[in-house]
């Protein structure tokens, strides 16, 4: 199950409720501090776990690929224009350290403006594909993956 | 109306032993509240566990020498500068708030305490420091309640929308308000008035005091306990499985991060504020 806050961390300023895209972690009115009122849909984006400036929201991840015991942390420093990531997994082999710039350009360059795009043509809209689709898929001039033009074939039963 | 102890008047129609029981009524009553509180919340229970998980991934031990000099720090930073809000308004005006508080309910001890007996002189300063607590905590507060609640402020609910959280903003701001508007209309001599802000004062700290299971009266004792905790977690090193991040020009993580020059550059810049230079309120 997604997102979960430490109450013990959090001192309600506001800004889970602020950046979360699903409109779901707003202010208990008993505490006045942050929860997630409907994990079923949070989509475990993250935006809430790195705004938090206490570090006080953290993921319970879905069991069949989080096993209980494991641990991922994340650490969003916007003085350091970095994000760092702990991996921990839950027999304890694993203790992953992983860092990352922000973002590769200067805060406030290189944003898409898609109002300055065209429109979409009647074709665009009666076509299956989304914005940009293919090209934002494959990253080169081919079109959309299907198993045909990769040479595949679905095949009956469960192969492991 | 600054200089006058409005608490020896009264002692014309309430006899001081009964000030006194009051006062000490509402001490056992906060200590009566924050007790069933925790037990209620399992908090100390809570604590404890959560500190002896972390202690399992701790990487040095933290010896009881550093453990004070961190129950020090804790208390010089967390506790009298308030130094956990993140939000310079909302720290402010919750120092205004807190000093006010303190100051307010120190002096009301001291002059019902020594000044309220026959024939007794309250010094100038008692009073003043009075109404001037009770001030502040009405600046800091209704300065929080109007502009800086987060229900209001990154929720966008109206002002006068009420919860249960409010119970201990509210029960605060009204006792320190007819506070002040009892010793005015006890200065100017309003029998009626002054009579009815009194009895409001004493029925709003009542709530206040008493409504400690309910409110959040309880939260100044626990923030500070969870403050100390959290500075053992980084002391120890288990930094509740946060990753560990030095500068970025540090040599041992630029080694273990060859592309930062690449990314960041050589001595790379502080890249400012991002989602942190706008408030929180895009309701």
């Amino acid at each position: 199950m997604p997102t979960f806050v430490y109450m013990t961390r959090c001192d309600g300023c506001g800004h889970c409720v602020d950046i979360c895209p699903s409109d779901i972690m707003h202010i208990d009115p008993t505490l006045r501090r942050a929860y997630n009122i409907e994990p079923n849909m949070c989509w475990e984006c993250y935006s809430c776990v790195k705004a938090c400036p206490h570090n006080a929201i953290d993921v319970r991840g879905y069991a069949d690929f989080a096993p209980l015991g494991h641990s991922v942390r994340v650490d969003r420093d916007e003085e350091k224009g970095v994000i760092a990531w702990r991996i921990k997994s839950r027999s304890g082999d694993m203790d992953l350290n992983l860092l990352a710039p922000i973002t590769t350009k200067p805060w406030g360059q290189a944003i898409p403006q898609l109002a300055d795009e065209a429109e979409p043509s009647q074709e665009m809209r009666d076509s299956q594909l989304l914005y940009n689709e293919p090209k934002y898929i494959r990253f080169d001039d081919g079109d959309i993956h299907t198993l045909e033009s990769n040479g595949l074939t679905m095949k009956s039963g469960v192969y492991y | 109306m600054f200089t006058i102890n409005p608490f020896s008047e009264l002692a014309g129609f309430i006899s001081p032993m009964a000030m006194q029981a009051y006062v000490i009524v509402m001490v056992l009553l906060v200590v009566g509240g924050t007790v069933l509180d925790m037990i209620h919340k399992k908090s100390a229970q809570y604590f404890f566990e959560n500190s002896k998980k972390q202690q399992e991934n701790a990487t040095r031990t933290v010896s009881s020498g550093e453990k004070a000099s961190l129950a020090v720090k804790t208390v010089a930073s967390e506790v009298l500068t308030s130094s956990e809000f993140s939000n310079p308004r909302r720290r402010i005006s919750h120092l205004f708030t807190m000093y006010g508080f303190i100051l307010f309910v120190a002096t009301t001890a001291i002059m019902i305490f020594g000044y309220t007996g026959p024939g007794a002189a309250t010094p100038v300063i008692l009073p003043l420091l009075w109404h001037l607590g009770a001030l502040m905590l009405c600046f800091g507060g209704y300065w929080f309640w109007f502009f800086i609640r987060v229900d209001v402020f990154s929720e966008g609910k109206l002002w006068y929308h009420l919860a249960r959280a409010d119970l201990f903003i509210v029960s605060l701001l009204s006792t320190a308000t007819f506070a002040l508007l009892w010793s005015f209309f006890q200065a100017i001599g309003v029998q009626v008035a002054d009579t009815l802000f009194f009895v409001l004062f004493i029925g709003a700290a009542t709530v206040l005091f008493g409504g400690v299971l309910w409110s959040k009266f309880a939260h100044m004792f626990f923030k500070p306990a969870a403050a100390f905790q959290k500075r053992v977690t980084k002391a120890d090193g288990s930094v509740e499985n946060l990753p560990d991040l030095p500068e970025l020009t540090d040599p041992a993580l630029q080694e273990k991060f060859p592309d930062i020059p690449e990314y960041m550059g050589k001595n790379p810049p502080n890249m400012g504020q991002g989602i942190k230079r706008e408030t929180p309120n895009h309701y």
